[in-house]
């Protein structure tokens, strides 16, 4: 007979060992898959390692992809540490990148040195309010924000594609729906060959972690997350403290939409989230909510991502084939969230009834 | 051999981790007795009774009903053998009908004979004169009613052996007087009725015989006839007990609070509190009486400044303080610690560690945007250090404290503050004597340095004895409020029940 | 009448979110909130696409949508009741697998056209006396067989839960798996089997599209429904009738952009396609802000149960 038990606290190499055995069954899993389509599963590997690290550019790229889905999972973090489950991460990116763009489709001339940061404030302010506005009503009525989020994303998406197909479209691109792309003042510049959008990253990481551990504001937020009515009697102002912090989740996502925009596609367009949003909240859950593992889960998912593209022209396996290995560790890690905290004992049966069905609860 | 036994048990045992919470007990229970069960928290009580019903699967030892050898798999399995088990916390469906909370789970056809339901349930009510409306959603109950649903419920199922846990613990007296006439109507149809407590009064007025547990073991089971209170207590605790709380004499004492005309409604717009008046004073202890959810919750939250006021003033020390935020009450020297079922929750963060747990009612008064943890580790090592906490660290999330620890550490943070005025609601919910006794101490201590003490407390016999004054609360009204040195059960218990009577002032020395 | 054409399109294009609405219904009415619909529904669409090519037999192309719906049902079940994961994070992942798995498997099938032996068995036909109701009748009962299954199914689920001792219990569980767990009720096998069900019942939606409504097989076929569908269970107040009726409601949002554009009024086709998003928003406000007892959420939806936490 199985029993379940609950097991002490189990330190942290435990969890990290747990972790680490489930993406290895993954793989696993998904090397029987790809097998099964006739492929040598470690060139495939390999070239998809080699379509990160191959080259410099192809590095490159890697890091690009790390920057928004990192940005973005912190944006998460704050929100899912007050067990405010923010789902609309892609509809914050998009109206980020809209805010952004409006200021750099209208005075493409002003200097670069004033136009960024203008773009930068732009972006987080409007992830920020499309985020207030589910934040708001779950304060006030208590409204799911599950939902609520969710539905936020498809009606900035309309809202963006509107956008496109419509006042905002390029009158030069021959009839092509695309939205003009920007001056070079509204382009973030480059450092060390990548834009510098990897310098806001990793400031934002460590401003993130500083935050949440040492900060009044994270004190409170993680206190919220944990028990809204502690919270309530240590005299905390619940609902003010809800609407701060998921401004500032909105604005990080928002954030991550301003330098899609405006640094890897230069123009505003509904490709620029990509899905990012929906990936953040895998990433951040992932890495257990904590901001420097976030960064590198994040790369751990834009090799995947990037890899998936190369050993598509290589191997003609196509995209799909990366999002079925993603989702593959997601449900093997979620799966091993189990073990860390349980442990199962096996009983001997000791009176005569037999019973084949385990005692799982 | 008894051929008269309903349920025996022999050498059952039972571990949790490293806590052995049975060990070898063995019980004979027969048809048509009434039977206590005897013991302090953590005696094992409630764990003998979930391998009983069911829930848990004994280590080792062996459980017979009608004589016949038997093993639970699961509830169902000791359901279907004529156990009804009546829960503490009544584990019923809040928005379905009485009707449909019985029938949940039982074999029968397709479809739901409403009709056939309704007479079956009525001639059980008849039999052991349990009033229920069968149509009555559950949520529209009194605590008494979903009591009798819950007996209703086993006896539909065809239980002879009926186990209530703690079955008075919400109930007023006089309703525990219909309870118990229900109860002896079971043993009249031949049920054996088994009831966990640890009221000893109630336990000489209804068994037939009483088994006492100390530390997972049978200390004794023995015949009404041949004991008393007394003998009781000596065998649940091993020692002779003083049952007496000190209640120092404190001069002179200072009005701190006065609440006028106080009225709240709750989320669906009833009246919660209504039109409650006291005053409170530094340098006593106001007991506060009531069955659960009469309103002293909201009348804690709302001194705190946690629950809306729709009327009325709250007066603390000149100043109207209805209104002010949680924060600036705090401020003002107003502590309020609320005890919930769970412990954890309400006062402490069961993951953050003891400086955490500290750090949330200093933190707003450190300067700057970072808190600052070092001086608030300090403290904590102080607090553990007074109250004799036994904990790995302070370090350590509260949540692998045991229950009397954590609540030291609830009452050691809120005595730090140095408040004027302590709300603290249940404080001794659940602890051992030893650590019941403690926190009986603190309190006093507080009250012979002139703070005024707000006590909620749901053990008659504690508030009788520790408090200078009772105020009784019913159903969001004051009821009364009277001396605890001379007031009897019988007057509180009519209180509790909605009797009102002329309240009890406080002659404060100028 | 242009109107009854219209309302007759609008219970058609009803009903792939009804059929993910009452599946999602009986998934949480256990007590468990699986945001995997989109990912289950894309699941039916391709499996019943593919099965549907290879025998042009409509009854196994069926069963192959709910065979595939039931399967990833299945991997849902088993993380968050037996592993106790966390549902929304599962629900999420499910969709991203699922929409992976779907994309892979559907490449093939990308241009191809729904086999004769189907498309005929899935017209439209019109039941002797009731289609001839006015109004009524061609708006409810001259459609597909499909669309029938669609409406049994409903009613069969308002049946079950509100008038069989199984369904009684269904709700118990939902609202309070300690009570069910107390009564002899097998909480863990309810649950397995409302959830897998329900999600083969998401998956019946997607087959819906790719077999009779749009019909073929294409990347994104669902288009969202599937979360819409999530957002129409609150609407409906977790009620299979009401679901009915939202159902075709939202059918009709969804169509209405083309024929305002026939009126020549200048809104943008995009702004149109916002009206079901921001109508669900409404809705959810609206519900939040009510809060009676008797139409909430089960009540311990989204949470796992341990027997052994007492």
């Amino acid at each position: 007979m199985l029993r379940i038990i609950k097991k002490p606290e189990p330190s942290k190499q435990q969890l990290v060992a747990i972790k680490i055995t489930a993406v290895v069954l993954a793989f696993v899993a998904s090397t029987v898959f790809i097998l099964s389509l006739g492929h040598n599963p470690f060139s495939v590997y390999f070239s998809m390692l080699e379509g990160c690290f191959g080259s410099l550019y192809r590095f490159n790229e890697t890091v690009v992809k790390t920057i928004p889905l990192a940005i973005t999972s912190l944006g998460i973090l704050v929100a899912f540490k007050m067990k405010f489950w923010n789902i609309g991460g892609e509809g914050q990116i998009l109206m980020g990148a809209f805010l952004a763009s409006f200021f750099a489709l209208k005075f493409p001339d002003m200097p670069i040195g004033l136009l960024i940061p203008l773009m930068i404030a732009a972006g987080m302010v409007g992830g920020g309010i499309w985020a207030l506005i589910p934040a708001f009503f779950k304060a006030r009525l208590g409204t799911n924000e599950t939902l609520f989020t969710l539905m936020m994303n498809y009606i900035a998406l309309q809202w963006v594609t509107y956008l496109q197909y419509g006042p905002w479209k390029d009158p030069n691109a021959l009839g092509f729906p695309k939205i003009p792309n920007f001056s070079s003042n509204a382009v973030l510049p480059s450092v060390f060959g990548i834009h510098a959008g990897w310098i806001i990253c990793l400031l934002l990481i460590a401003g993130v972690y500083v935050f949440m551990k040492y900060s009044k504001k994270g004190f409170e937020i993680s206190v919220i997350g944990e028990s809204e009515t502690t919270a309530l009697y240590a005299g905390m102002n619940v609902k003010k403290i809800t609407l701060i912090a998921i401004f500032m989740s909105g604005a990080l996502c928002g954030l991550a939409g301003m330098i899609q925009a405006s640094a890897v596609s230069n123009t505003l367009s509904i490709e620029v989230a990509g899905g990012v949003g929906y990936t953040a909240i895998i990433v951040a859950w992932l890495s257990g909510l904590s901001a420097p593992i976030i960064l590198l889960v994040s790369f751990l998912f834009a090799t995947l991502v990037q890899g998936g593209a190369y050993i598509q022209t290589a191997f003609q396996i196509p995209q799909s084939a990366a999002q079925i290995l993603q989702g593959m560790i997601l449900i093997f890690v979620l799966g091993s969230e189990f073990f860390s905290k349980y442990k199962i004992d096996i009983k001997k049966e000791k009176s005569n009834n037999n019973e084949d069905s385990a005692r799982i609860a | 051999m008894n051929s008269n036994s309903l349920i025996r048990v022999e050498g059952l045992t039972k571990q949790f981790g490293t806590v052995i919470a049975n060990y070898n007990v063995s019980l004979d229970i027969k048809a048509g007795e009434i039977h206590s069960l005897l013991g302090e928290n953590g005696a094992g009580k409630s764990t003998l009774m979930s391998m009983l019903s069911g829930i848990y699967s004994p280590d080792s030892g062996s459980i017979y009903v009608g004589e016949k050898l038997v093993t639970f798999k699961n509830p169902k399995d000791a359901i279907d053998l004529g156990i009804g088990m009546i829960y503490q916390h009544f584990k019923l469906v809040e928005v379905m009908s009485a009707k449909e909370n019985i029938i949940a789970g039982q074999k029968g056809g397709l479809f739901v004979d409403s009709k056939g339901l309704t007479k079956e349930i009525g001639e059980i009510s008849q039999r052991f004169n349990l009033e229920i409306d069968p149509d009555k959603k559950v949520y529209e109950m009194s605590v008494a009613e979903k009591q009798r649903l819950e007996i209703l419920k086993v006896l539909y199922r065809g239980a002879k052996i009926l186990i209530l846990d703690e079955p008075t613990a919400v109930l007023t007296p006089q309703e525990t007087t219909k309870l118990f006439d229900i109860i002896r109507n079971m043993k009249r149809e031949g049920c054996a009725v088994i009831i966990i407590t640890h009221k000893l009064n109630e336990v000489m007025e209804i068994s037939d015989r009483i088994t006492v547990l100390r530390k997972g073991e049978v200390v004794g089971t023995v015949d009404k006839v041949d004991t008393n209170p007394q003998k009781l207590t000596d065998l649940m605790v091993g020692r002779a007990v003083e049952l007496s709380i000190e209640r120092p004499e404190v001069k002179t004492l200072k009005r701190t609070l006065v609440v006028k005309n106080l009225n709240a409604l709750d989320m669906q717009g009833a009246k919660v509190m209504k039109d409650m008046s006291f005053e409170l004073y530094g340098g006593e202890i106001l007991g506060v009486a009531g069955v659960a959810g009469s309103g002293q919750k909201e009348l804690c939250e709302s001194i705190a400044g946690v629950y809306p006021v729709e009327s009325g003033q709250i007066i603390y020390e000149e100043e109207n303080i209805v209104g002010k935020s949680p924060r600036d009450i705090i401020k003002m020297g107003i502590s309020m610690s609320f005890v919930p079922e769970d412990r954890l929750g309400m006062g402490l963060v069961a993951s953050m560690d003891i400086v955490d747990n500290l750090l949330l009612k200093e933190y707003h008064r450190q300067k700057g945007f970072f808190v600052k943890r070092k001086p608030v580790a300090d403290k904590a090592r102080d607090i553990v250090r007074r109250l004799d906490i036994s904990t790995p660290g302070i370090h350590h999330p509260v949540r692998q404290l045991s229950g009397g620890n954590i609540q030291k550490v609830l009452l050691g943070r809120e005595i730090d503050l140095n408040p004027h005025l302590i709300i603290t609601a249940y404080p001794a919910r659940g602890l051992d004597i030893g650590a019941s006794y403690t926190v009986y101490d603190l309190l006093n201590e507080q009250k012979k340095k002139g703070v005024a003490v707000l006590f909620i407390g749901e053990d008659l016999d504690v508030l009788m004895e520790l408090c200078d004054r009772i105020m009784v609360v019913c159903g969001g009204k004051i009821t009364g409020i009277v001396d605890a040195k001379t007031c009897t059960k019988e007057e509180l218990g009519l209180l509790m029940a909605g009797e009102s009577i002329e309240t009890k002032g406080v002659d404060a020395d100028a | 009448m242009a109107l009854i054409s219209f309302l007759a399109a609008a219970v058609q294009a009803g009903m792939p979110l009804l059929f993910a609405t009452v599946g999602e219904i009986i998934t949480e009415k256990s007590g468990n909130l699986n945001l995997g619909v989109e990912g289950l529904m894309l699941l039916g669409a391709v499996a019943g696409f593919q099965v549907g090519l290879i025998t042009s037999n409509p009854f196994l192309a069926i069963i192959g949508a709910l065979l595939a719906g039931a399967a990833g049902a299945f991997i849902f079940a088993f993380l968050t009741v037996t592993l106790r994961a966390n549902q929304v994070v599962t629900g999420l992942s499910l969709t991203i697998l699922g929409t992976g798995v779907a994309s892979f498997t559907g490449q093939s099938l990308m241009g191809q056209v729904v086999p004769e032996g189907i498309s005929k068995f899935f017209a439209a036909v019109n039941i002797p006396l009731l289609g001839s109701i006015p109004f009524i009748g061609p708006m409810l009962f001259q459609q597909s067989i499909f669309v029938y299954m669609g409406y049994l199914v409903a009613i069969a689920a308002g049946v079950y839960f509100y008038k069989t001792r199984l369904g009684l219990n269904l709700r118990v569980v939902g609202e309070n798996p300690a009570a069910a767990d107390a009564s002899g009720i097998n909480v863990t096998l309810y649950k397995y089997v409302h959830i897998i069900v329900g999600g083969a019942l998401c998956a019946l939606g997607g087959a819906y599209l790719s077999l009779v409504y749009i019909p073929s097989w294409q990347e994104n076929v669902t288009s969202g429904r599937g979360w819409i569908a999530v957002a129409l269970v609150i609407f409906s107040m977790w009620n299979p009738y009401k679901a009915m009726l939202s159902a075709i409601f939202f059918g009709g949002l969804d169509i209405v952009g083309f024929r305002i554009q026939k009126f020549d009024i200048a809104i943008s086709q995009y702004m149109i396609d916002m009206l079901p998003y921001i109508a669900t928003i409404v809705v959810l406000i609206a519900v939040s802000a009510k809060k009676s007892k008797e139409n909430m959420a089960p009540q311990s939806l989204g949470e796992p149960y341990f027997r052994e936490d007492r």
